[in-house]
């Protein structure tokens, strides 16, 4: 969690924002099971859209500030604070910690943009696209397998991955951090709708389970 | 529900996908000399086969790449995924294996021109496929 008390300026803007599943923050403390799974969002992430062909000379360039561009699709690449994952053969998206953004002294938009140049591609901030929620426990598979189809089994989905697909129908990029910690990156109006969905699928950890 | 193997992303189920239509559909070369007829022919009317059709598909909720495929509209048999821009593969090499017992199961996830081998109504599933 970011250190908010760090944060504080911005115009006065910082202290009204809210995440698009803030007002879901005392269901997902209820609604998770400690020791079995656990829901959170980790809010206000900085992100940015990168298209840029990863053999040209400009990609070159980007790799060098991200710490790299994946090169098929489940590659995730990047440094400790930064994790670039693949979205299409020449579409990435970076993710930073929110202090990395420029409007926070941070200079990760800016690199990225300066590392461009003129070049054909484009970098975008797209900090407020999406939102994260942070699903982690040793039952975190079984919610997420209630809704999507991919095989999310150790042997063929192995943690430091991240496939775009769908979760509950909605579309979300779901990256694997470890062996039962997972990131979703569902678009900000589907928040709400993700947020709720997986707290339904999480309920019955709540319960004993029946042998 | 179909299982379709996207050339990047390999096994993905059908609702990822969006449905584009005819392939191989060329821009008239003068559209200009074209008269309404003609023109309305390019825009209007497609191919409406029973068994074989080339057909564009585009992975919309993974990696937003077009390609192409070879469908049989009466079976849903995938005959052949490959890149846009390459012509329609030849199916009548492969047809003599296609009545023979088994086939060999192909690694259909990351050539584009190499088709999923499919032998009666079993479909391949290849890494990374859905369950």
């Amino acid at each position: 969690m970011a250190n908010t008390a760090a944060l504080t300026g911005i115009n006065g803007l910082r202290d009204i924002r809210r995440s698009p599943a803030s007002h879901l923050a005392p269901a997902l403390e209820a609604g998770s099971v400690p020791g079995k799974v656990v829901l959170n969002e980790g809010p206000f992430q900085t992100m940015a859209g990168i298209r840029v062909d990863p053999r040209s000379e400009e990609g070159a360039r980007i790799a060098a500030v991200t710490g790299g561009l994946p090169a098929r699709c489940g590659d995730v690449t990047g440094t400790d604070s930064i994790s670039v994952l693949w979205l299409g053969p020449s579409e990435f998206m970076a993710v930073a910690p929110e202090q990395a953004h420029d409007s926070l002294g941070g200079n990760f938009i800016g690199s990225l943009v300066e590392a461009l140049g003129e070049a054909p591609g484009q970098v975008v901030d797209l900090s407020a696209n999406r939102t994260t929620f942070e699903l982690s426990g040793p039952r975190a598979r079984a919610v997420l397998e209630k809704g999507c189809a991919l095989d999310l089994h150790p042997r063929s989905f192995t943690a430091g991955t991240a496939l775009a697909t769908e979760v509950g129908n909605i579309p979300v990029v779901l990256q694997k951090t470890g062996e039962e910690s997972y990131r979703l990156f569902p678009r900000a109006s589907f928040a709400d709708f993700l947020g709720r969905w997986l707290l339904d699928a999480m309920r019955e950890y709540a319960s004993p389970e029946v042998p | 529900m179909l299982l379709i193997a996207c050339p990047n992303c390999g096994s993905r189920d059908e609702t990822e996908f969006h449905y584009g239509g005819q392939a191989h559909v060329a821009y008239p070369e003068n559209p200009n000399e074209l008269n309404d007829k003609e023109w309305a022919h390019f825009l209007f009317y497609r191919d409406n086969p029973k068994g074989i059709f080339a057909e564009r598909w585009l992975h919309s909720t993974g990696c937003r790449q077009w390609f192409n495929m070879l469908r049989d509209t009466v079976t849903y048999d995938i005959q052949a995924i490959y890149p846009m821009g390459t012509p329609r593969p030849d199916l009548t090499v492969r047809a003599a294996p296609e009545s023979g017992t088994a086939s060999t199961a192909a690694d259909s996830t990351t050539t584009g021109n190499a088709a999923p081998s499919i032998s009666g109504t079993s479909t391949t599933a290849p890494k990374g496929a859905t369950k």
